[in-house]
């Protein structure tokens, strides 16, 4: 499982692997390591094996294959799947058996890629360590004493650690950036609209977007290519053609302006992840690119504004788990009671904490000051970006203050919510973001480098993204992981 | 106490189901009746990751209501989430419009007697409609097949001041929702259902009284019953000395009364936020154009032309304009009309003879047999005189039956009426020959004798001699 | 920002249907009051003339059109229902005012 979309497709397509053998082997990889990292919430070994065969027939048929067809791959537990269940990491959704399927999972399936299961996540994603699943943490393939970041944990871990060759998250404040970032895996969060939220569970509308996580850029672009596009059942969705996004990868940075945001840069990184970012720079700057010194002066609004967007929004979204058509249900003495029980049973600390902060802000008499005042200064964010993109091509930023942490280490909601104070602007603003993996730390973590584009230019993420990731050349198994595997790795190593 | 010192204060808040195939904001389908649910998706029940699309149609209808009521229409208007908890609102909030609605500041023209009065109309929004509970004992059952059918809620300015005037504006807009075609406003299925918010002052003062809400008057009775009921207990408590109460008051039909919703543990606070999931719905130009394209001409504004440029009667008007394919028949028929200052003798040809037997046989008048072509055409025998009105009236009831032309049926009846003077002065001078004593009697004074005369030219051509031009014969004649 | 007291997390509890444990309310009145308090800059910022942006990208509505298709079948619609009575979806008597 450490082949790349590329590989698996290459070697499908020429006969030298079954997609019935691939899915053997995940599986038996994830029965021998997932016990301990914990990545998965459910597999659907049935399915995956049922559509494998199909695969294999379609190819000793000759027939034509989809542009992922045999390859394996994991989403994240809060992407909607027709008899899967679908839990989006809470405990008020156990058991329930979804009667459709999510628009991107719909699009796997006809470009012939093999679901194998769905993988953990901080509760409704609302976390950025996947410490608030309510079913298991997830651990980092790197260091199983670390977090593997948040929310789409159980996805970037299961990349990471060779259970999948590629994974699909969520990111709504920096959900597929960060933990990628944590776990030396490629996470793309498209532009807003870009990809149909169609069967995603919604945590803050507005600002929710599907994107891939994988081992290289190239499979990013791959995977983006293959769930991007405008979807009549998204009302948010954008009508606009979607580009080849492999067509620009091997571009270089030669002429490309790359914007510094000075507010990014401050006080209370991480010695290793800045050391990791400054070499970066230089090697943008050695390979032609231009380095520009830009402000974003809005960038100290971005968490709080964020932190009243998308409670607002969650606690609106998450009204509907009122125990009555689908998941669980504590009986009370009358209706307001069941209400109130089954909500309270089944929704996590973080959830109920979030809920509250956004019924709170959208209350009569607090609008104006909370919920109302945050979207206008969004909307000053957003500006700062506009004004920005006229003097770069691409920002460049750190992904997360620091590395991967310990289990426990930011238990105060305060605290955890500064893990994402690098990657929600973009979320407030719509833009895409590519976190690649672009060095380590001292102690051997790896760490991201996250880069921000204008709407609808992924192309110029991926082209820098993939710049970065031939310098950095980051092919070591994670050493956890490493750890909890019987004999060597038998597979071709990312590119 | 005395009603006369008080006068009430009434807004009325109205709901209609649109008349669209599919739901507001999904494909799934429309049915009075249909097995519980058994109209439902993703949407409608708020599963999930579910999310909502809007339905061209439902916007096309709420515009023509906005046009025909001469509102505001607004260039850039915006769903919100309206939150509360209840079994029949899947989502835990209906999305409706509140700060940014589709239609504002227009009026209804209602016909109260033979006067027209302009109630002035808040606003007119997009919302949702719920799924429906029914109470069963100890529990509840919830069918969502209505959930998510499209609704406009009319709000009107607390400007109309009787109960009589609540209900006549209630008729009012079910006829012009069913007259724009935008609704089936079937009242018995509940396409109309009208909340009134009802005060009372003593005359003369300007403040408002507090206001109670009446909900569940979804009939044009119950309107009616409730807000007088409701009057008249405001009355009773205020000239008693007592307060009223700020609240939610049911009405309960068979009992004749409303009772206070049971109280509530919280005060109503919905936390409308504009819909994330739903960018700003805009009215582009070629969508309003068609809007007016299609736009009828409307109810009273055809009163007022029937009345004032053809001379209609004012009843006969309005009972024309009591329907939209009564009225278009009626215009129909004048069109075909060669003369057009007959318009009174058509509208009675219609409102009597075709409204009659339409009626007899329990026919609507989109399914009348006869097409206002006919009956034209039928009336401009009478008006030419080619045959009597009672033969008018006989030929009228076969071409109805059968369908044949009236000029045909009259033709191979030969029931066409004698006017000339040749025919007829030979047939006078042979009835005034056979009654010798009659002709006596007229002669000495007795003018009442004068009908027996014209009865005998009548029996003698079968009733097809024209009574003017017999009478006129005969009076000459019996002179001399 | 305003701090928040016992009773108003206690209304907001109602407001949003959480069952909490006394001390769940004890620790929420903390933690939201912290929380708010962090966002002091927000209550600083000048937005004056500033339209709210309430959708991350600038569309107009786009609308479907008036086609009907298929439903779920009544046992997909019914099919996550903790409690159901036939073809319907059962709750407990409604003792409190619907609040529309
Ligand atoms: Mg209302
Ligand atoms: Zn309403």
């Amino acid at each position: 499982m450490s082949a790349t979309i590329a590989d698996v497709t290459r070697r499908i397509a020429a006969g030298e692997v079954t997609a019935e053998g691939l899915v053997d082997d995940a599986f038996a990889r994830i029965g021998t390591i997932d016990p301990h990292l914990g990545a998965f919430l459910a597999l659907d070994e049935r399915g995956a094996r049922q559509t494998a065969r199909a695969i294999d027939k379609a190819r000793s048929a000759n027939e034509p294959l989809g542009p992922l067809a045999g390859v394996p791959i994991a989403l994240k537990d809060n992407l909607v799947t027709k008899d899967l269940a679908t839990t989006a990491g809470s405990r008020i959704l156990e058991g329930w058996l979804p009667p459709y399927d999510a628009h991107v999972v719909e699009k796997l399936r006809a470009a012939g890629a093999i679901i194998i299961g769905k993988t953990n996540l901080d509760e409704f994603g609302m976390g950025s360590s996947t410490e608030r699943s309510a079913f298991k943490p997830t651990k980092n393939p790197w260091d199983l004493s670390l977090v593997p970041g948040g929310s789409s944990g159980g996805s970037a871990a299961a990349v990471a650690a060779n259970l999948c060759v590629a994974s699909l998250g969520t990111d709504t404040g920096g959900s597929i950036r960060q933990p990628a970032s944590f776990c030396g895996v490629v996470g793309l969060k498209p532009t807003y609209g870009r990809v149909s939220r169609w069967g995603v569970i919604a945590y803050a509308s507005s600002l929710d977007q599907v994107g891939p996580i994988t081992k290289t850029v190239a499979d990013a672009a791959h995977l983006l290519q293959v769930i991007a596009g405008h979807d009549p059942r998204d009302a948010t969705s954008l009508p606009t053609a979607v580009p080849n996004f492999a067509a620009a990868l091997e571009a270089g940075v030669d002429g490309l302006r790359i914007g510094l945001p000075r507010e990014y840069f401050g006080e209370g990184i991480d010695p290793g992840v800045r050391a990791a970012l400054d070499e970066t720079i230089e090697a943008l700057r050695a390979n032609g690119a231009t380095i520009v010194d830009i402000s974003l002066p809005h960038t100290h609004l971005a968490l709080p504004a964020y932190y009243l967007v998308a409670p607002a929004e969650a606690s609106s979204n998450l009204a509907r788990y009122d125990g009555v058509r689908f998941g669980k249900r504590v009986e009370g003495v009358d209706l307001l009671d069941m209400y109130k029980r089954s909500r309270g049973a089944g929704f996590g600390p973080e959830v109920k904490r979030r809920i509250m902060l956004g019924t709170y802000a959208l209350r009569a008499g607090y609008y104006d000051a909370y919920y109302k005042r945050a979207q206008q200064v969004r909307a000053l964010i957003k500006r700062d970006f506009d004004e920005a993109f006229t003097r770069c091509d691409v920002i460049f930023t750190p992904v997360a203050p620091t590395p991967a942490f310990a289990f426990g280490a930011k238990a105060n909601p305060v605290d955890m919510y500064l893990a994402d104070v690098f990657t929600l602007s973009c979320n407030l603003a719509g833009l895409p973001g590519l976190s690649v993996p672009c060095g380590f730390t001292k102690a051997g973590l790896p760490v991201g480098a996250q880069l921000l584009g204008k709407p609808l230019d992924e192309a110029t993420l991926l082209r820098t993204g993939a710049a970065i990731e031939r310098w950095a050349d980051i092919t070591e198994t994670p050493p956890g992981v490493a750890t909890l595997e019987p004999k060597p790795d038998q597979g071709t190593q990312p590119s | 106490m005395s009603l006369d010192d008080f006068e009430p204060v009434i807004g009325l808040e109205i709901h209609v189901q649109l008349a669209t195939h599919a739901k507001a904001f999904s494909p799934s389908g429309i049915e009075f009746g249909a097995p519980p649910n058994s109209l439902t998706d993703p949407t409608v029940l708020g599963l999930p990751g579910a999310l909502p699309v809007f339905n061209a149609a439902a916007l096309q209808c709420a515009l023509a209501l906005g046009v025909a009521t001469g509102s505001q229409i607004r260039a850039r208007s915006r769903f919100s989430r309206k939150h509360y908890f209840y079994p029949d609102q899947p989502k835990g909030y209906q999305i409706s419009q509140f700060d940014e609605p589709l239609c504002e500041h227009g009026h209804l023209d209602v016909l109260l007697g033979n006067t027209v009065k302009r109630v002035e109309l808040q606003r007119i929004h997009l919302e949702e409609d719920a799924g429906k509970n029914m109470h069963v004992g100890s529990v509840s059952h919830v069918d969502l097949n209505r959930a998510g059918i499209p609704l406009v809620e009319v709000v009107t300015a607390p400007v109309i001041t009787s109960a009589d005037e609540a209900a006549e504006f209630m008729r009012s807009l079910h006829r012009l929702v069913r007259w724009l075609g935008i609704s089936e406003a079937d009242m018995e299925r509940g396409h109309l259902r009208c909340d009134a918010n009802v005060s009372v002052r003593r005359k003369g003062e300007d403040r408002l009284g507090t206001r109670t809400e009446l909900k569940n008057i979804n009939s044009f009775k119950f309107v009616q019953a409730a807000i007088e009921h409701e009057i008249t207990r405001q009355v009773r408590i205020v000239d008693g000395g007592g307060r009223i109460e700020r609240e939610t008051r049911l009405w309960d039909a068979n009992a004749g009364q409303s009772a206070p919703l049971r109280s509530k543990e919280e005060a109503n606070d919905y936390r409308y936020f504009p819909d994330p999931d739903l960018p700003p719905l805009v009215v582009e130009g070629r969508v309003m154009a068609e809007v007016l394209r299609m736009l009828p001409e409307l109810p009273v504004p055809r009163f007022q032309r029937y009345t004032q440029e053809l001379g209609l009667a004012a009843d006969d008007a309005k009972t024309l304009v009591g329907e939209r394919a009564l009225a278009d028949y009626f215009d129909a028929a004048l069109a075909a009309h060669p003369v057009k200052t007959s318009a009174r003798t058509l509208a009675n040809w219609i409102l009597t003879e075709l409204l009659g037997a339409l009626n007899a046989a329990g026919v609507e008048i989109a399914a009348s047999p006869m097409t206002p072509e006919t009956v034209s055409a039928l009336v401009v025998l009478v008006e030419t005189g080619a045959i009597s009105g009672k033969i008018g009236k006989e030929i009228f009831e076969e071409s109805y039956r059968t369908g044949e032309a009236p000029k045909t049926i009259v033709e191979r009846r030969g029931v066409t009426q004698i006017s000339d003077e040749a025919t007829l002065v030979p047939l006078i001078e042979q009835v005034i020959i056979a009654n010798p004593k009659q002709v006596e009697g007229y002669r000495g004074g007795k003018e009442s004798l004068f009908s027996f005369f014209v009865g005998q030219v009548m029996k003698a051509t079968q009733g097809r001699a024209n009574p003017v031009v017999t009478a006129e014969l005969l009076k000459a004649r019996l002179k001399g | 920002m305003a701090q928040l007291s016992r009773t108003e997390v206690e209304e907001i509890a109602l407001l949003a249907r959480l069952h909490l444990e006394p001390d769940e309310t004890t620790r929420l009145e903390t933690e939201l009051a912290a929380i708010l308090e962090s966002f002091g800059a927000l209550a600083a910022a000048n937005v004056e003339g500033i339209a709210p942006m309430t959708h991350a990208v600038p569309v107009d509505l786009a609308l479907r059109g008036d086609q009907v298709e298929p439903s779920l079948s009544v046992d997909d619609a019914l099919r996550g229902a903790p409690k159901r009575a036939g073809d319907v979806f059962l709750v407990p008597a409604i003792v409190t005012g619907k609040s529309e």
